[in-house]
C-alpha cells in the first residue's frame, strides 16, 4: 500500500483535476443545445439576429470546448495512474462504461466540433445544423455514461466479486437503467442547462447595462431567463428526488449533509451550524424543530432519521465539507429561482430594460450555475468517503500500490501550474469575447454568405459587409 | 470476442499513431516553417481534425480499461510520471489551437511554445513507452513492482527520439498533400532529411536491442516470417523516395503511413500472444466475458464502424489544400492587409495592456 501522503495527494489531485474539468462540460452541454436552437431559428426565420448570436456564442463555445476536451483526456488516464487498484478491480464494470462514453460521445463531439467551427461554408445549411445536433447529442451522451459510471460507484449493483477482488458484472441493464441513474442524470443535465441559461441571460444583461447590442441582448435575456424560469423549479424537484436515494442508500452521507449527529425520531432540521467533529455536536446551530427533518428526508411526520454517531467511526465521511457544499448549492438554487422568476416576469411585461437594479444581479449571476454544479458534485463525492465504491472498496485500498509521495507532489505541482495558466487565460479570452459582443451582421444562410470573417469586430457593425 | 477486442485495440492504437502522429508532427515542424503565413497554414491544415485524431487515444485507453483492465492498471500506473507529462503536453498543445489567435504577440509566443514543446514531449513520451514495453516491465502477476524511473532505459529513450523523427516525417508527407506554395516547398525540403534520420534511428535501435540481449530479439529468430514487415517498410521507403523525386504529392502520405504500419505490425507480431511482454498474455489480461460481450454488442459492433465512417466523412469535408481563408488564422490573414479598425488593431491594443 502506498503511504498516507501519496493517497491524500492523489485525492487532492483527482478532486482538483475533476473539478477543473466539470466547469467546461457544465457550460458546453447547454451551450451546444443553445447553438442548435439559434441555428435552427436562424435557418427557419432568416432573421440576422439569430445568426449573429450563433457566431458570437460559437467563439465562446470553441474556447470552453477545447478546455473541456484536454482536461477530459486527463480524467481517462487518472483512474489508472493514481487508482490502479480501483481500475484493476472494477475495470470490468467501469471500463466498459467509460469505453461507451468515448465511443458514443467523445469521438462524436470531437469530430463534429471541427465541422461546427470550420465547416460552415463547406456543407449545406441542413447538414451544418445536423452537425450541431450531433455535438449536442454527443455532450449529453457523455454526461449520461459518466453519470452511470459514477452512480455505480455511489450505489454499486449487479456484480459479484472473485477471489482476486475483481468485480464481475452480472446484469448490465441493472447497472445502466436504474432509477438512481435516471434522477442523477436528469439532475446533471438540468444543472448544465440552467448554468448556460444564466450565462446567456447574464451576458444579455451586461450588454444592456452597457447600452450595446440591444436587439441581441433582448433575445439573450428573454431566452435565458425564460428557460431558467421553467427549469429551475424542475431542478429543485429533481434535486429532492436525488436526495431520496441518498436517504435510502447512503445514510452516512445524508447524516453529514444534514449535520445530524444522533438518531432522531421524528427528526428536526438543521438550517445553519458549524459541525464540530471533535465534540460530535453543532456549534451556533439554527434548527427547525421536529418533524421538519423527517418531512424533508422521508416525507413523513414520524420517521426515524439516522445520525452520524450511529455510523462506525471508520465509515464516516468528513462532515463539514458536504454540510456546507450542500447548503451553498441549495442556496444558489433558491437565488436562481428568484432571479429567473423576477427577471422573467419583468421581461414578460417588457419592463426589464428599465430596471437596472435587476439587470445588475442578473449580470452578476454568470458564475452561479458553475458554483452550484461544483458544490453539488463535492457533496456527492466527499459524502461518499471513505469509500471509492460505496460499501465495497475503500479509497485507501483503491490507490496505486507503488505510488511514491514525491511522484504525486511533482504531478500535482505541474497540474496546478498548467491548469492555473490555461484557466486564467481561457477565462480572460472568454471574458474578452463576451465583452466584445456579437459581431456585425452576416447573411443568415451558410454557404451563401461571405463567412470568411466570422470574428470581425463590433466596431464594424455599422459598416456594410466587406467586399473582398 | 477476445480476438475482436484485440483487433479493435490494435486498430485504435494504429489510427491514433497515424492520425495524431501527423498532427503532432506538424507541431514539431512548426518552429521551422519559413514565416508566419506558413505557420498559419500548418495550423489550419490540422485545426478541424486534431480533436478527432486525439480521440483515438481516449478510445484506445478506454478499450484497454474495459477489455483488459489488468493491463490498463499496470501500464498506466507503471508509467506514472511519463503519462502525466504526456497528458500535460497534450493540454498545452490542445489549447494553443484556440488561444494563439486570441492572444497578443507576447502571449502568442507562449502558446506557440506550448504547441511546439507539447508536441515534442507527447511524442517523445509515447515512443519511450513503446520502447519500455519491449524492455519488459517488472511485474509480480497483477502489480507493477518497478521504481518510478525504470522507463529511463537507453532503448526506451532512443525510441522516444525515433518517434519524434517518425511523426515529423509523416507530418511532412501530410503537409505536402495538404498545402501549397512556400509551405509545400518547405515540407519537400525537410522530408528527405527526416526519412534518412528515421532509417538511421531504426538501425541504431536494432543495435541497442542486440546489445542488451532483449528477449524480443529471440522472437525474431523464432519467427522468421516477421521479416515480411521490414520488407514492406523498405518497399514503402522506396515509394517515398520515388514520390519525392517525381513530386507525386498524393503518394507520399500513404507511403509514410505504410512505414508506420510495418513498424506497428513488427512490434505487435513479436509480442503476441503477450499483452505485456513477456509476462501477461492476452488471455490473462482479458476482462470477464460479460464485460467483453456488453462492449461488443453496442460499442464494438455498431458504434465503432459508425465512428470510422464519420471520421472519414469529416476528412472528406475538409479535403483539399488549405488556403489563407481556412482555419482560425483566416480573419487575420484576410483583414491584415486592410489594416483597418479590426483585429490587428485590437491585438496590438491587447498586447499593450498585457
Amino acid at each position: 500500500m502506498p503511504d498516507v501522503d501519496a493517497i491524500l495527494l492523489s485525492r487532492i489531485q483527482f478532486a482538483f483535476t475533476v473539478s477543473f474539468h466539470i466547469i467546461f462540460p457544465a457550460f458546453t452541454i447547454g451551450l451546444t443545445a443553445w447553438l442548435c436552437v439559434l441555428e435552427a431559428l436562424s435557418q427557419a426565420t432568416g432573421l440576422p439576429v439569430y445568426r449573429r448570436l450563433f457566431d458570437f456564442w460559437i467563439k465562446i463555445f470553441g474556447v470552453a470546448f477545447g478546455l473541456g476536451v484536454v482536461s477530459g483526456i486527463v480524467m481517462a488516464f487518472q483512474f489508472g495512474s493514481n487508482w490502479s487498484e480501483l481500475s484493476r478491480r472494477t475495470g470490468p464494470i467501469q471500463g466498459p462504461l467509460l469505453a461507451y462514453e468515448s465511443f458514443t460521445a467523445f469521438a462524436l463531439e470531437a469530430s463534429f466540433f471541427g465541422v461546427l467551427v470550420f465547416g460552415r461554408n463547406r456543407i449545406p445549411p441542413l447538414l451544418y445544423l445536423g452537425s450541431a445536433l450531433l455535438v449536442t447529442i454527443g455532450t449529453s451522451l457523455s454526461s449520461f455514461w459518466i453519470l452511470v459510471n459514477n452512480t455505480w460507484m455511489q450505489v454499486p449493483t449487479a456484480f459479484t466479486t472473485t477471489d482476486t477482488g475483481t468485480f464481475v458484472p452480472t446484469d448490465w441493464r441493472g447497472i445502466i437503467f436504474n432509477s438512481v441513474v435516471l434522477v442523477r442524470f436528469l439532475h446533471m443535465i438540468l444543472a448544465a442547462y440552467v448554468t448556460t441559461s444564466f450565462c446567456v441571460a447574464a451576458t444579455g444583461a451586461w450588454h444592456l447595462l452597457r447600452g450595446s447590442y440591444k436587439a441581441e441582448s433582448r433575445v439573450m435575456l428573454r431566452m435565458g431567463l425564460g428557460l431558467a424560469a421553467v427549469l429551475v423549479p424542475i431542478q429543485l424537484l429533481v434535486g429532492h428526488l436525488v436526495g431520496d436515494y441518498v436517504v435510502h442508500l447512503q445514510p452516512s452521507k445524508i447524516a453529514a449533509i444534514e449535520g445530524r449527529w444522533h438518531d432522531e425520531q421524528p427528526a428536526g432540521e438543521v438550517m445553519f451550524a458549524w459541525p464540530d467533529e471533535a465534540t460530535e455536536s453543532n456549534l451556533f446551530e439554527i434548527r427547525l424543530p421536529a418533524p421538519f427533518g423527517s418531512l424533508i428526508d422521508s416525507s413523513s411526520l414520524t420517521s426515524k432519521e439516522i445520525g452520524i454517531t450511529s455510523i462506525p467511526l471508520a465509515d464516516r465521511p468528513p462532515i463539514v465539507i458536504p454540510f456546507f457544499s450542500f447548503r451553498i448549492m441549495v442556496g444558489i438554487g433558491i437565488l436562481m429561482l428568484l432571479l429567473s422568476w423576477g427577471g422573467g416576469f419583468f421581461a414578460w411585461i417588457g419592463e426589464l430594460e428599465a430596471k437596472r437594479w435587476l439587470l445588475w444581479p442578473i449580470f452578476l449571476s454568470f458564475p452561479l450555475g458553475f458554483v452550484a454544479t461544483l458544490t453539488g458534485w463535492i457533496t456527492a463525492e466527499v459524502g461518499r468517503q471513505p469509500w471509492t465504491v460505496f460499501g465495497q472498496l475503500r479509497t485507501a485500498d483503491a490507490a496505486t500500490p507503488t505510488l511514491h509521495t514525491a511522484e504525486v507532489v511533482i504531478s500535482l505541482a505541474i497540474f496546478c501550474s498548467v491548469y492555473t495558466l490555461i484557466f486564467v487565460f481561457g477565462a480572460l479570452y472568454i471574458y474578452r469575447l463576451l465583452r466584445a459582443g456579437p459581431g456585425p451582421s452576416t447573411l443568415p444562410f451558410a454557404g451563401l454568405s461571405n463567412a470568411k470573417r466570422p470574428l470581425a469586430l463590433p466596431g464594424e457593425a455599422a459598416l456594410p459587409p466587406p467586399a473582398e | 470476442m477476445l480476438e475482436f477486442w484485440v483487433a479493435a485495440l490494435s486498430l485504435s492504437l494504429l489510427l491514433y499513431v497515424l492520425l495524431d502522429g501527423f498532427d503532432l508532427g506538424v507541431g514539431m515542424l512548426f518552429p521551422f516553417a519559413p514565416d508566419e503565413r506558413s505557420r498559419r497554414h500548418l495550423m489550419a491544415s490540422i485545426s478541424p481534425i486534431w480533436d478527432g485524431n486525439e480521440t483515438w487515444l481516449v478510445v484506445a485507453g478506454t478499450i484497454l480499461f474495459g477489455a483488459f483492465p489488468l493491463v490498463y492498471s499496470i501500464a498506466v500506473s507503471a508509467f506514472y510520471l511519463p503519462v502525466i507529462l504526456m497528458l500535460l503536453a497534450l493540454i498545452l498543445r490542445g489549447v494553443a489551437f484556440e488561444f494563439r489567435y486570441k492572444a497578443g504577440p507576447a502571449m502568442r509566443r507562449v502558446w506557440d511554445a506550448g504547441f511546439v514543446g507539447g508536441s515534442f514531449v507527447a511524442t517523445f513520451v509515447q515512443g519511450t513507452l513503446v520502447g519500455a514495453f519491449a524492455v519488459e516491465l517488472p511485474i509480480d502477476g497483477v502489480h507493477f513492482t518497478g521504481g518510478p524511473l525504470f522507463w529511463m532505459h537507453p532503448l526506451a529513450l532512443s525510441c522516444g527520439v525515433g518517434l519524434c523523427i517518425g511523426y515529423a516525417m509523416i507530418a511532412a508527407c501530410w503537409l505536402i498533400g495538404k498545402t501549397e506554395g512556400d509551405t509545400r516547398a518547405f515540407a519537400y525540403r525537410v522530408l528527405p532529411a527526416l526519412a534518412i534520420a528515421l532509417l538511421v534511428f531504426l538501425a541504431l535501435a536494432f543495435i541497442i536491442a542486440l546489445n542488451y540481449h532483449l528477449r524480443v530479439m529471440d522472437r525474431w529468430l523464432q519467427r522468421p516470417a516477421l521479416v515480411l514487415f521490414p520488407a514492406a517498410a523498405l518497399l514503402a521507403a522506396w515509394g517515398l523516395y520515388w514520390g519525392w523525386k517525381n513530386q507525386r504529392d498524393r503518394l507520399l502520405f500513404p507511403c509514410g503511413a505504410m512505414i508506420f504500419l510495418a513498424a506497428f505490425g513488427t512490434l505487435a507480431a513479436s509480442f503476441l500472444p503477450y499483452m505485456v511482454p513477456f509476462t501477461i498474455t492476452i488471455e490473462q489480461a482479458a476482462a470477464p466475458q460479460s464485460s467483453l460481450e456488453f462492449m461488443f454488442w453496442g460499442a464494438g459492433l455498431i458504434v465503432m464502424p459508425m465512428t470510422l465512417i464519420y471520421t472519414a466523412v469529416v476528412y472528406f469535408i475538409f479535403r483539399g489544400r488549405v488556403s489563407d481563408a481556412d482555419g482560425y488564422g483566416s480573419e487575420h490573414a484576410a483583414t491584415a492587409p486592410a489594416g483597418g479598425s479590426d483585429k490587428g488593431a485590437e491585438t496590438a491594443a491587447d498586447s499593450a495592456r498585457l
